[in-house]
């Protein structure tokens, strides 16, 4: 007590001494906390604290001193940034010094000098003065995992902060540091470890003599073998370990010598981990390797990957044996050369070549490919190697091209060539001259029309394939060349239109026209009009049938080139004269043929879009041309053409709605103005002004009494303005809304009203918010109102209400939800009540011709996910409420939610609705089967305990369903049999033998899509409780 | 792996197999999706239940090692006959009996019942193939190989889908 008077009367506060006296022998853990909070406020100095520390840093008794210097460590950790320089030459002094200490004092001492190598103010040379001390005093390897990981922090503060002291050190240094980690088993510090290794080799430390000891010390842990132990609190996975390691073998060519005799041994391990890390870090060395460290290693280097590639069944093996490969090429192709050097890649390639050339001969073709992929790899390194392996391998390839007869084979060698060839489109060559397919070119071509004109529609589609590849090629086609393959493409494009060489030559055609336009232009399109004009001539011996589909394909085949400016130039008049030919009945024409031109003058619109001047040239032509025939085809008939009837026919309208609508959506804002100034008052003042050909018998007048044809038409005005920009002004806006408002409601016909609902709906969603939008809402509202009340037009304002709340619901406008209750009122309704169920599929699924996001409208990307969250919990009430003869409706409108909602949202929600969903698998409807069983089977394999409670129910419904009249609902109900094989073996072994009888049953069905489900799902059922399962 | 085969310490008796191509999903017909168009059982659809069987000794299927191939599958359906010829790999292999328990227990799961099914072995490809496919035929033999729990765990594990 007397020396704890005398103390205090030193020290500046009793408190502090008091702190340090409960953490010392208090053995509390508190106190230092509190110290350094009192440093860093400024309370007291570090030096105050030393002081008070005194005797304890001096004690006899090593634990005393330890915890001594365990306070003043924490101390510092948290406030070395205030310390001065004096006092940490006088700190790092002391600390030195106690590393020489008994070793219960060390861990603390170590976390001093942590603390002390953070310091800003640290003095030249005390660093290198630490480190020799660490060196010399402690053996790191035998102090505990946390204790070597302080270690590691020192050096790795001091490399980062005084790395020019450091290099002073020399190879002392890496020698220290070696010996340091020498033994060091532990994932956490080997992290640390090889990132100060690859530092010391990347910073350019000097390494001296101890280049190997350097590559032993980390080397002996390669390959990584390395399993976290499960519930690992600090995540270091095996990949970690590998990728640190890599790097640190990888950074330098100085341990090639070393490192390359290792990786050919470890190739050549059983253990496939070991395989694809050795192949994998040859791949990383190559970055930074020369010449001169492979040379040596070679054709070891060689021996091994080609041996991989040949014989293993791992694709992984396969592939980064390939990617070695590929970049032992591209190393050696990328060094300098002496002049009086040997080029290794000649020589590299050279064998390459002889192991490989001759299995591309063997008639029995069984290494062909493991040969060709590694010639391919190699070749695909640089243009050097690629020319160098092409030379000789594709005249080798063009012989056994002819040697082989049966298609099949050929198809193989084509295939291979197709892949030497595309390796060429990487480089490209300056001089015309120099560029090596130049030589084989007439060889090639030959082959491929060859090719094309075999019977084997695998061979054809190489053909077509390795035709594109050789026309991508800059200057290498002649004309002559493309005029022989125009002519093939014209062949093959009258093909049958399910084969799949028809489907590549248009796209083939599409392509190359991109690049030949001239040819395609002066070659294609003229022979492809001449077919199309060929109407009449066959007419009269009566092949309908065989004129349909060949034009058909004419169509088709002028939509796919298409693909240049210049040709739309051509095909697109040519598709709109032969439209107009039609319409002057010239041409008896169907439905479908009419729909057919539409289908390709929508392609070619898409092929437009991206091109503002073709987008432009397209939309002004067709558009005008399009209305014009509409229009002509709604005035009151006095002819007796036959088309004008088929173009107002709905499937036809509906086509010519997505060529308008796809010609419109890309139109840059102030074109399309210019357009919607024409557009607009066409449909509402009749002015017909800008149509192509605008003398017509009467007035055009869709919104006053205009004939019901004429009213039709107001689907082609939805499908323009719906697809405007945003941006986009519209003239007479608030008249053109009330007239489709009026028009919407109008009873006489559905096809109409239902078109300018929708026009109204495609527009209320594009406009802000404001009083215009509301004075447009509340107009729906009242009409919706007053047409709901029993009278004539009650469907009609029923799809009012349907389309108006999609148009909200998408832009999660706040009258949506009012909405959505009123339609959810219709559920129960006798007469609307299923039409109402139906418009929920309506409100959840994408359109295609408004309210899309291609069409400018504004859709929220989770708009279903908010609907379902909104309004499936008033759905289950009112199912409960409802009656029993509209329960359905309930079911359905719910089924058409969960239906399209993504899996992923819908699993977590689906226990909360599994009573309900049970009660669902009872009800008739097919569509609520459907979609009850689509929500059960992902649930019965992601919730199987939850399931398990309700599986005699399951599995009665489930096999009742397996006979239900609907296939789609028999596939489903059979699915989920076999997904219930997934519920607890114990739960469901009472039920196999019944089980097993009743799929007897599906077995025989008449469907082969059922009897595919029927198959596998009584196949686990077998499987169920049984040995070997 | 086997012990019931006979494949003494672990050493595979054709360690080495040529490995074939697997045939693609079978593409989905206009008509498979009709609900009206009956679909005929065809030799196609046989094949399809059989060439995805594991072979017993490789991690490989009937299908790619060639045992099973299209051509050698009957079927009639009106006539509710199917008869399959599998080929064992080599002639001496002595799974031959096990792979074709393992087709005939496969077409017995798959089938509808009406069907009477022959499963043999591809004449002249296998040393011992009249025992074979006598045991293949004889019902009372299947049926009692497939009491033995031992033999029933490797004809399971033929049958299970690849993981």
């Amino acid at each position: 007590m007397a020396a704890a008077a005398a103390l205090e009367a030193v020290a500046p506060t009793g408190a502090l001494w008091g702190l340090v006296q409960d953490f010392v022998m208090g053995q509390q853990e508190g106190p230092a906390d509190q110290v350094a909070a009192d440093v860093k406020s400024g309370s007291y100095t570090v030096l105050q604290v030393v002081e008070a520390l005194g005797s304890s840093l001096e004690n006899p008794e090593p634990r005393t001193r330890a915890r001594g210097i365990q306070l003043l460590s924490q101390v510092l950790l948290q406030c070395h940034s205030l310390l001065l320089e004096k006092e940490v030459i006088h700190l790092i002094l002391f600390y030195e010094n106690r590393l020489k200490d008994h070793h219960l004092v060390i861990p603390s001492v170590l976390q001093g000098l942590r603390a002390l190598s953070l310091c800003v103010a640290l003095p030249p040379g005390l660093a290198v003065s630490v480190l020799k001390a660490i060196f010399q005093e402690v053996h790191v390897q035998s102090l505990p995992q946390v204790d070597r990981h302080t270690v590691y922090s020192i050096i790795t503060n001091f490399m980062r902060t005084r790395e020019e002291e450091l290099k002073g050190l020399g190879a002392d240094f890496t020698f220290g540091f070696i010996q340091m980690m020498d033994g060091e088993k532990d994932p956490r510090n080997l992290l640390v470890a090889f990132r100060i290794v690859h530092d010391l080799i990347s910073r350019d430390y000097s390494l001296g003599p101890f280049v190997e000891e350097l590559f032993e010390v980390t080397s002996c842990y390669f390959p990584i073998d390395f399993t976290p132990p499960p519930n690992d609190p600090h995540g270091i996975q095996r990949e970690d370990l590998i990728l640190s390691l890599r790097a640190v073998l990888a950074s330098t060519p100085r341990f090639a010598e070393f490192l390359l005799p290792l990786l050919i041994e470890k190739v050549d391990s059983e253990i496939l981990s070991a395989k694809l890390d050795s192949l994998q870090t040859l791949n990383a060395c190559c970055a930074v390797y020369g010449q001169k460290e492979l040379k040596d290693f070679l054709p070891s280097l060689w021996a091994s990957v080609r041996r991989e590639v040949f014989q293993t069944a791992s694709e992984r093996v396969e592939a980064d044996g390939l990617a070695a490969l590929h970049s032992l090429t591209a190393c050696l192709s990328r060094s300098v050369l002496r002049a009086d050097a040997e080029d290794l890649l000649d020589s590299f390639l050279s064998n390459i070549l002889q192991d490989c050339r001759h299995h591309l001969c063997e008639p029995d073709m069984k290494l062909v490919w493991p040969s060709a992929k590694l010639l391919q790899a190699a070749a695909g390194a640089s243009a050097r190697a690629c020319d160098h392996i092409t030379s000789n391998v594709l005249p080798l390839l063009l012989e056994q091209f002819h040697k082989h007869s049966q298609s099949n084979q050929r198809r193989t060698i084509l295939e291979m060539i197709l892949g030497f060839l595309k390796l060429h489109q990487k480089w490209s060559y300056e001089d015309k001259d120099e560029r090596p397919l130049n030589v084989f070119k007439d060889q090639l071509c030959s082959l491929v029309f060859m090719a094309l004109t075999d019977p084997n529609t695998q061979l054809q589609l190489v053909g077509i394939r390795t035709l594109v590849v050789l026309g991508a090629q800059p200057d290498l086609l002649s004309s002559e060349d493309l005029e022989l393959a125009v002519g093939h493409l014209y062949r093959l494009s009258f093909l049958e239109e399910d084969s799949q060489s028809w489907a590549a030559a248009l796209e083939a055609s599409g392509a190359l026209a991109t690049l030949y336009p001239v040819a395609f232009s002066s070659h294609l399109v003229p022979k492809l009009a001449e077919e199309l004009g060929r109407g009449e001539l066959d007419l009269a011996r009566g092949d309908e049938s065989t004129k349909c589909s060949r034009h058909l394909h004419c169509l088709q085949a002028l939509s796919a080139v298409s693909t240049h400016p210049s040709i739309v130039k051509e095909t697109l008049p040519l598709l709109l004269q032969h439209l107009c030919q039609m319409n002057k009945g010239n041409m008896v024409a169907g439905t479908n043929e009419v729909i057919a031109v539409c289908q390709s003058l929508q392609q070619v619109a898409e092929k437009c879009q991206q091109d503002p001047e073709s987008c432009w040239y397209f939309h002004q032509t067709a558009v005008p041309c399009l209305l014009a025939l509409a229009v002509q085809a709604s005035m009151p008939e006095k002819g007796h053409s036959v088309l004008r009837k088929v173009l107002l026919e709905d499937e036809v309208l509906a086509a010519m709605v997505s060529v308008i609508g796809t010609a419109t959506t890309h139109l840059s804002p102030d074109l399309a103005a210019q357009s919607v100034a024409h557009i607009v008052p066409l449909f509402l003042d009749g002015n017909v002004s800008f149509l192509p050909e605008n003398s017509f018998p009467c007035r055009f007048q869709p919104f006053q009494d205009g004939s019901s044809g004429q009213r039709r038409l107001v689907a082609l005005l939805m499908a323009f303005v719906c697809s405007l920009p945003r941006n986009v002004e519209i003239p007479q806006l608030n008249q053109l809304m009330r007239e489709l408002v009026e028009l919407s409601c109008c009873p006489s016909c559905p096809f109409s009203s239902t078109a300018a609902a929708k026009c109204f709906a495609g527009l209320l969603n594009k406009l802000p918010a404001g009083q215009q939008l509301d004075e447009f809402l509340q107009l729906a509202v009242d009409k919706v109102e007053a047409g709901l009340s029993p009278g004539p037009c009650r469907s009609q304002a029923f799809t009012l209400l349907l389309w108006v709340t999609k148009a909200l619901v998408l832009r999660y406008h706040p009258l949506s939800s009012c909405l959505t209750e009123q339609l959810m009122g219709l559920l129960g309704d006798p007469e609307l009540g299923p039409a109402a169920a139906d418009g929920f599929s309506l409100l959840m699924s994408d359109c295609t011709d408004v309210l899309t996001r291609a069409g400018h409208a504004e859709v929220r990307i989770m708009f279903r996910q908010r609907f379902f969250t909104d309004n499936v919990p008033a759905l289950v009430q009112g199912f409960h409420a409802a009656s029993q003869d509209v329960k359905p409706n309930y079911l359905k409108g719910l089924s058409h939610v969960l239906n399209r909602l993504p899996k992923p949202v819908l699993l977590p929600e689906l226990p909360t609705l599994l009573s309900l969903l049970l009660e669902a698998l009872s009800c008739s409807d097919c569509v609520v089967q459907l979609s009850t069983l689509s929500c059960l089977q992902p649930l019965l394999l992601e919730a199987p305990q939850v399931m398990s409670l309700h599986v005699d129910t399951l599995v009665t419904k489930f096999l009742n369903l397996s006979s239900s009249p609907s296939m789609a609902v028999r596939i489903a109900a059979l699915q989920c049999m076999h997904a219930l094989t997934r519920l607890p073996t114990p739960v469901l072994l009472p039920y196999k033998p019944q089980v097993i009888r009743a799929l007897a049953k599906p077995l025989d069905d008449k469907k082969r899509l059922v009897r595919k489900e029927a198959v596998s799902a009584r196949g686990e059922w077998f499987l169920l409780g049984s040995p070997g399962s | 792996m086997v012990g019931g085969g006979g494949v003494g310490g672990g050493l595979l008796e054709n360690a080495n197999p040529l490995i074939y191509e697997r045939s693609g999903e079978r593409p989905v017909t206009a008509g498979e999706e009709d609900e009206q168009v009956p679909d005929s059982i065809d030799a196609r659809e046989i094949f399809d239940l059989i060439r995805s069987i594991n072979d017993p000794e490789h991690p490989l299927t009937l299908e790619e090692l060639n045992v099973v191939e299209q051509v050698r599958v009957q079927v009639s359906d009106p006539e509710s006959t199917v008869a399959v010829a599998f080929t064992p790999t080599i002639p001496h292999c002595s799974m031959a009996t096990l792979i074709g328990l393992s087709i005939k227990v496969k077409l017995l799961r798959s089938l509808p019942q009406r069907f009477k099914m022959d499963v043999h072995i591809t004449p002249g490809t296998h040393a011992s193939e009249h025992a074979v496919n006598k045991q293949l035929a004889d019902k009372e033999r299947v049926a009692a190989a497939l009491e033995n729990t031992h033999l029933l765990e490797v004809v399971n594990q033929c049958l299970s889908a690849r993981s």
